[in-house]
C-alpha cells in the first residue's frame, strides 16, 4: 500500500483514530512467497562509520594541490611505481586496494559521487552519523530513520515480513521507526533459542499474541513470527555463494554474504543495511599501502564478492555506501587526517549509469575549501538517495522522507536510470 | 483530588472487591484493592515480587506510596552491600580519570612511539595498534569497565532495592537528562552524573536538579557546551580580542547544541514558545561553561596563561569538574525570552537564566506531561497534566509534591490506565526477574536489556528513549523478549537466578491458571491459559516436571499480558 493509498484508506474507513495513527498489521495483507516473486528491487546501504578518507578512496590525482597537501600519505599517480592509483577517467583514480571494483566501473555498473555529504557543519562522528541516518541534518530530535520513512512510500503493495533487514546487533537509527524493519546479528541466530521443541514454543507464543488485544504488541508479534517463518521457510543461511564468489572472513564479508542469501531466497527484501568501522585514521593512515589500504582491501573484496555472488540478480539490486563526513585535505602532524566535510559515495548495480564520477568537483585550491580546510559539499547526500528511491523504489513523495528538504528533481545527478 | 478523597476511594474499593475493567458498553468499573496494589507496583515499582501485592494491600496502598515518596526513610542495607562489589561506582571523576583514562592516553603514546621506532610511523597492520594497547591495558582497566559496573548497579538496584519508586524516578530523570556514555569523556563522567548530579536531587527542587545538570561535565561534553565560545568581538578585553581565534587554538565560536536542548528537551518543550534568537542568545549566556580535562602524567597542569599571576591564571581544577573559562565568555548584552543579561555577568548570568527557565510555566507543563506519560498513560489526560503543572508551580518546583500529584490522582487509578502501558525493555527485564523471585548481579541481564534494543547509558539522541510503546516494540526486539523469558526461567542468564518456589507448577489447566495469576499478577486471559495448557500437554517433555515448569514460566513471562504494566 503506498503512503497515499494508506492515507485514503484510513480516512475512508474512519480508522485514522486507531492508536495514534498506528495501522494495525491486520489491515496490511502480508505477501506470500509467490506474490513476492524474484523481481523485487532491493536497496543495500553500507555505512562506513568513523568517516572514511574519500580523498584517498577516489583520488583526484589530476590536482597537484592534493599532492602538495599530503606529502606522506597521498596515493601515487597512476603509472607511478609501487601501489599507485588506478585511473578511472583521466582525473580521478581509485585506491589500489579497491582493484576488484574497477571492472564494475569499466562495464558501467559502478559509479562514484564525489564531494557529496551533509550540509551540516558538525565534525562530531556522533552528531554527523545521527544527522545522516535521521535524514535531517541539524535536527537532533528526529526519532526515526530516513530509510524507515522511505519504506512507507515504496511502490510495493504487499510488504514482506523481511522487507527491511539490518545485519546489526541493534536496530540502526537509519531504519528505526514503524516500517517493520528487523535487526539481526545473523540469520542463524534469528529465532527462538529455547530448549526442547522450539517450533512448538514458537507456535504457542504466536497463538498467545494472536489472541491478545489488538495493538502494537499483536501487530509486532505478527511481524516477528512472519519474519521468523520467512527465514525458516526460505532457509537462506543454507545458500552457498555462487559464481565462484569468495567473501572475506570479516564482519562486512559475513554481513554482505547474508544479505545476498536473503535476496536469493526471495523473501521480499526491499532494504538491507549494514555498517563497517575502522575509518577514523587520525594517525598513520598510509597512502597506497598501510592502515587505510588494509581496511579498503576488505571493503572492496566484500563488495566485489557480493556483486559476483548475485551475478545477473544485481540488476535488481542497488548498492550504495555512505560515511558521516570526509577528512581534512591536509595531512596532520601524525601522518593521518582529521575530521573534514565532503566525502565520496559508491553506487553499484541495478539502474546505476556507471563508468562515471558524478558531482561537481569543487577543487582543492585554498579558496575552494570549506572553512579553509575541507573538501566542500557540492551534492547533498539526500539528493543521491532521493534519486535512487524515486527511480528504483517508486518513492514519489519526499516531504516525509526528508522533511524540510526540497527534493528538486532538477538537482539530481542522472546517475540512476 | 484531595488525599482524603483518595483514601476513601481506595477503602471503598477494598470493601467491595469487585471485578475490573471497562465493560462492553463502556462503563468503567473501579479497580478493586488488589488491582490497585498491583497497578501501583507495576507503575511505581518495577512490578511485584512474590507476595508483594498482598503486603501492599495489608499496609494500605496510599501508605505504601507515601513511604516510597520518601526513599531516605526506607532502609536498603542489602542492596548497599551488593553495590560494594562495584568499585568504580564509588570513585570520583578525578580518580576514574587517573585509573582509566590517563593509562590509556599513555599507552597510546607509547604505541605510537614504538611504531615510529619500528617503521617510520607509517604502516601498521589493521588492529595492530589496538592489539598492542590491549596488551598494555587489560580489559578490566579500560574505561568500559565503568559503563559495565554502572549497568550492573542499575539493574541490581531496580531488581532488589526497597526504594522502588526512587529507582523508577532515577530511570525517568536519567532519560529526561539523557547523556550518551559513548561521547568522548562521558565514558568517565557518566558515573558522577548519575551518582552526584541526578540521584541526590530528584526529590528536591527542579531548579537545583536542572542547574546541577547544566554544570555537570557529562552534559557539558555531551551537548558540546564545553567547546562553545563567544565570537571574537564579544570576548573579554583582558584576554586580547581575537587572540585565541587568531592563534587557532581552542574553541572559536558559538555552539548552540546545549542551549537548544536545554529549551526544547530539559525545560520549555518544543512548543514552549521560544525562538531561534532565544537559542542563540542563551548559548551566548552560557559561553565559558566548560570542563577541566585530564592530561597525561608528564604534561604540566597548565595555568590558563602561564606565568601571569592574577585571577585569570588560576590553575585548572581537578579533571572532570566544572570549570568556567572566563576568556571564552561572551561579555555583550543578551536577551533570552525577554530577560536581559550582561554586560559581563560572568557565570552568574547563566545561573540566573537557568533558574528563570526552571520556573517557567511552559517548563511546568512540559515536565507534567512527561511525568504523566511515564506514570499514567502514553497519551495522558490533559486535565491531569494541567493540575500537575499547577502543583509544580505552586510548590516552586518541588519534585516530591509534583510526583505525588500524579500518583495520588483519580486518573492514576482509573480503570482505563490499568495495564495500559507496554513495559520498556528495562522495565520488562527487571519485572520478570522480580516476578520470579529472582536476584541478579546485573551482568548477563544488562546484555539482555541491550538485546531488546535499549542499552543503558547508550541512547544516542538527546531526546532519550521514547516513552511510548510504538518506539520500542519491533520484531527483533520482541523475539529478544521471548528469548529472554525462556532463558530466564531455565537459568541461562549468567549472574541471574530465579526462585523455583515462585514459579507455578505445571499441571492441569486449573493449576496453570492459578500459577499464572501468581506469576503474572492478574488477569491472564482464558485464551492464554488454554494455549499454554495445550502446549504443555502436547510437549514431548510433558513428563519432565522440571522442564515443563521452566517452560510454563517462560511462556507466562513472555505472554502479552506480562508485556504490560
Amino acid at each position: 500500500m503506498s503512503g497515499c493509498d494508506r492515507r485514503f484508506f484510513l480516512k475512508s474507513t474512519g480508522l485514522a483514530l486507531v492508536a495514534g495513527g498506528f495501522l494495525p498489521r491486520v489491515f496490511v495483507r502480508m505477501a506470500s512467497a509467490s506474490e513476492i516473486g524474484a523481481s523485487r528491487r532491493v536497496l543495500v546501504a553500507i555505512f562506513q562509520r568513523g568517516a572514511v578518507d574519500g580523498l584517498n578512496v577516489l583520488v583526484p590525482y589530476g590536482e597537484s594541490a592534493y599532492y602538495a597537501a599530503r606529502p606522506t600519505i597521498a596515493v601515487p599517480r597512476p603509472g607511478s611505481s609501487g601501489r599507485a592509483a588506478l585511473d578511472l577517467d583521466g582525473f580521478f583514480g581509485l585506491h589500489p586496494s579497491l582493484e576488484e571494483l574497477v571492472p564494475y566501473f569499466r562495464d558501467r555498473s559502478a559509479a562514484f559521487v564525489h564531494a557529496v555529504g551533509s550540509p551540516d557543519a558538525t565534525r562530531s562522528h556522533f552528531d554527523a552519523q545521527d544527522f545522516m541516518e535521521s535524514g535531517t541534518p541539524g535536527v537532533r530530535t528526529t526519532r526515526d530513520g530516513f530509510l524507515a520513512r522511505a519504506l512507507e512510500g515504496t511502490n510495493v503493495r504487499t510488504p514482506s515480513a523481511l522487507r527491511a533487514v539490518a545485519i546489526s546487533p541493534q536496530m540502526p537509527r537509519i531504519l528505526a521507526g514503524s516500517s517493520g524493519a528487523v535487526a539481526m546479528r545473523n540469520l542463524q541466530g534469528f529465532g527462538l533459542r529455547g530448549v526442547g521443541d522450539r517450533d512448538g514454543t514458537a507456535k504457542t507464543f504466536e497463538a498467545m499474541y494472536d489472541d491478545a488485544v489488538a495493538g502494537t504488541l499483536r501487530a509486532t508479534a505478527r511481524e516477528s513470527f512472519d519474519a521468523l517463518r520467512a527465514v525458516q521457510g526460505a532457509n537462506p543461511s543454507g545458500l552457498p555463494p555462487e559464481n565462484g564468489a569468495v567473501y572475506p572472513r570479516s564482519p562486512l564479508g559475513n554481513a554482505l554474504r547474508q544479505i545476498a542469501q536473503l535476496i536469493k531466497s526471495g523473501v521480499g527484501l526491499e532494504v538491507a543495511f549494514t555498517d563497517v568501522g575502522g575509518w577514523d585514521t587520525h594517525a598513520g593512515e598510509g597512502g597506497g599501502e598501510g592502515q587505510l589500504a588494509n581496511r579498503l582491501r576488505d571493503f572492496g573484496a566484500a563488495i566485489a564478492a557480493f556483486a559476483r555472488d548475485l551475478g545477473s540478480r544485481m540488476s535488481d539490486v542497488t548498492l550504495v555506501t555512505l560515511s558521516e563526513f570526509g577528512r581534512t585535505v591536509r595531512e596532520n602532524g601524525n601522518r593521518g587526517t582529521d575530521h573534514g566535510h565532503a566525502n565520496v559515495m559508491l553506487l553499484l548495480g541495478g539502474g546505476v549509469r556507471g563508468g562515471k564520477v558524478y558531482g561537481r568537483w569543487p577543487g582543492l585550491a585554498a579558496a575552494s575549501l570549506y572553512e579553509g580546510r575541507d573538501l566542500a559539499v557540492t551534492t547533498d547526500f539526500r539528493d543521491v538517495f532521493a534519486e535512487i528511491l524515486a527511480r528504483r523504489m517508486g518513492v514519489a513523495d519526499f516531504s516525509k522522507v526528508f522533511p524540510g528538504f526540497a527534493c528538486d528533481p532538477a538537482r539530481r545527478l542522472g546517475a540512476i536510470a | 483530588m484531595e488525599r482524603r478523597a483518595i483514601h476513601r476511594l481506595l477503602s471503598a474499593a477494598a470493601a467491595a472487591a469487585i471485578t475490573t475493567s471497562v465493560l462492553a458498553d463502556g462503563t468503567l468499573v473501579p479497580l478493586d484493592v488488589h488491582e490497585c496494589a498491583l497497578h501501583t507496583l507495576n507503575r511505581l515499582a518495577f512490578g511485584p515480587r512474590p507476595g508483594e501485592v498482598d503486603r501492599v494491600v495489608g499496609m494500605g496502598v496510599t501508605n505504601w506510596i507515601e513511604q516510597q515518596l520518601h526513599p531516605n526513610r526506607i532502609g536498603d542495607a542489602a542492596v548497599e552491600a551488593k553495590l560494594a562489589a562495584f568499585p568504580t561506582l564509588h570513585m570520583s571523576s578525578a580518580e576514574l580519570v587517573a585509573q582509566f583514562e590517563v593509562p590509556l592516553l599513555e599507552a597510546r603514546k607509547q604505541v605510537k612511539a614504538e611504531r615510529a621506532a619500528d617503521n617510520g610511523g607509517g604502516d601498521a597492520a589493521p588492529g595492530a595498534d589496538a592489539a598492542r594497547i590491549g596488551e598494555l591495558i587489560p580489559p578490566e582497566k579500560r574505561p568500559r569497565r565503568i559503563l559495565e559496573e554502572m549497568t550492573q548497579a542499575r539493574l541490581v538496584r531496580a531488581v532488589s532495592s526497597e526504594r522502588q519508586l526512587n529507582e523508577v524516578m532515577v530511570d525517568f530523570w536519567m532519560n529526561h537528562f539523557n547523556v550518551d556514555a559513548r561521547k568522548g569523556l562521558d565514558r568517565i563522567f557518566i558515573a558522577s552524573f548519575e551518582r552526584d548530579v541526578v540521584r541526590p536531587r530528584i526529590w528536591g527542587r527542579f531548579e537545583d536538579l536542572l542547574l546541577a545538570t547544566a554544570k555537570s561535565p557529562a552534559m557539558l561534553v555531551y551537548l558540546d557546551n564545553a567547546r562553545s565560545a563567544a565570537d571574537a568581538e564579544h570576548r573579554p578585553p583582558a584576554f586580547g580580542r581575537n587572540r585565541a581565534a587568531a592563534a587557532g587554538k581552542g574553541p572559536t565560536g558559538l555552539n548552540e547544541n546545549y542551549a537548544r536542548e536545554l529549551l526544547e528537551l530539559h525545560t520549555l518543550g518544543v512548543d514552549g514558545g521560544y525562538t531561534q534568537t532565544d537559542v542563540t542568545e542563551l548559548a551566548r549566556v552560557l559561553t565559558g561553561w566548560s570542563v577541566a580535562l585530564p592530561r597525561t602524567a608528564d604534561a604540566p597542569r597548565a595555568m590558563n596563561r602561564a606565568g601571569r599571576p592574577g585571577r585569570f591564571a588560576a590553575p585548572e581544577p581537578d579533571p572532570g569538574t566544572f570549570f568556567f573559562r572566563e576568556r571564552l565568555h561572551d561579555v555583550g548584552t543578551k536577551t533570552v525570552l525577554g530577560h536581559k543579561f550582561g554586560g559581563n555577568g560572568g557565570v552568574e548570568e547563566g545561573e540566573a537564566a537557568i533558574r528563570m527557565l526552571a520556573h517557567h510555566p511552559a517548563t511546568a507543563r512540559h515536565l507534567a506531561y512527561e511525568l504523566c506519560r511515564r506514570l499514567v498513560a502514553d497519551d495522558p489526560p490533559p486535565g491531569l497534566v494541567e493540575r500537575v503543572a499547577a502543583r509544580f508551580l505552586a510548590t516552586n518546583g518541588d519534585l516530591t509534591e509534583t510526583v505525588r500529584a500524579v500518583v495520588l490522582s483519580p486518573e492514576f487509578f482509573d480503570p482505563r490506565t490499568y495495564r495500559a502501558k507496554v513495559k520498556s525493555p528495562f522495565e520488562y527485564a527487571v519485572s520478570a526477574v522480580r516476578a520470579a523471585g529472582g536476584s541478579t548481579d546485573g551482568q548477563g541481564l544488562g546484555r539482555e536489556v541491550a538485546d531488546m534494543g535499549e542499552p543503558l547509558y547508550l541512547c544516542q539522541p538527546p531526546t532519550g528513549y521514547a516513552d511510548t510503546s510504538d518506539a520500542w516494540v519491533n520484531s527483533g526486539a520482541l523475539l529478544a523478549r521471548l528469548n529472554f523469558a525462556l532463558a530466564l526461567t531455565s537459568g541461562r542468564i549468567p549472574g541471574t537466578e530465579v526462585d523455583g518456589r515462585a514459579l507455578p507448577l505445571a499441571g492441569n489447566a486449573r493449576a496453570i491458571e492459578a500459577g499464572a495469576e501468581k506469576l503474572v499478577g492478574a488477569n491472564v486471559s482464558a485464551d492464554t491459559v488454554r494455549t499454554i495448557t495445550q502446549r504443555l500437554g502436547a510437549s514431548p517433555d510433558a513428563d519432565d516436571l522440571a522442564a515443563s515448569t521452566e517452560l510454563l514460566a517462560g511462556l507466562l513471562l513472555g505472554s502479552p499480558e506480562f508485556q504490560r504494566r
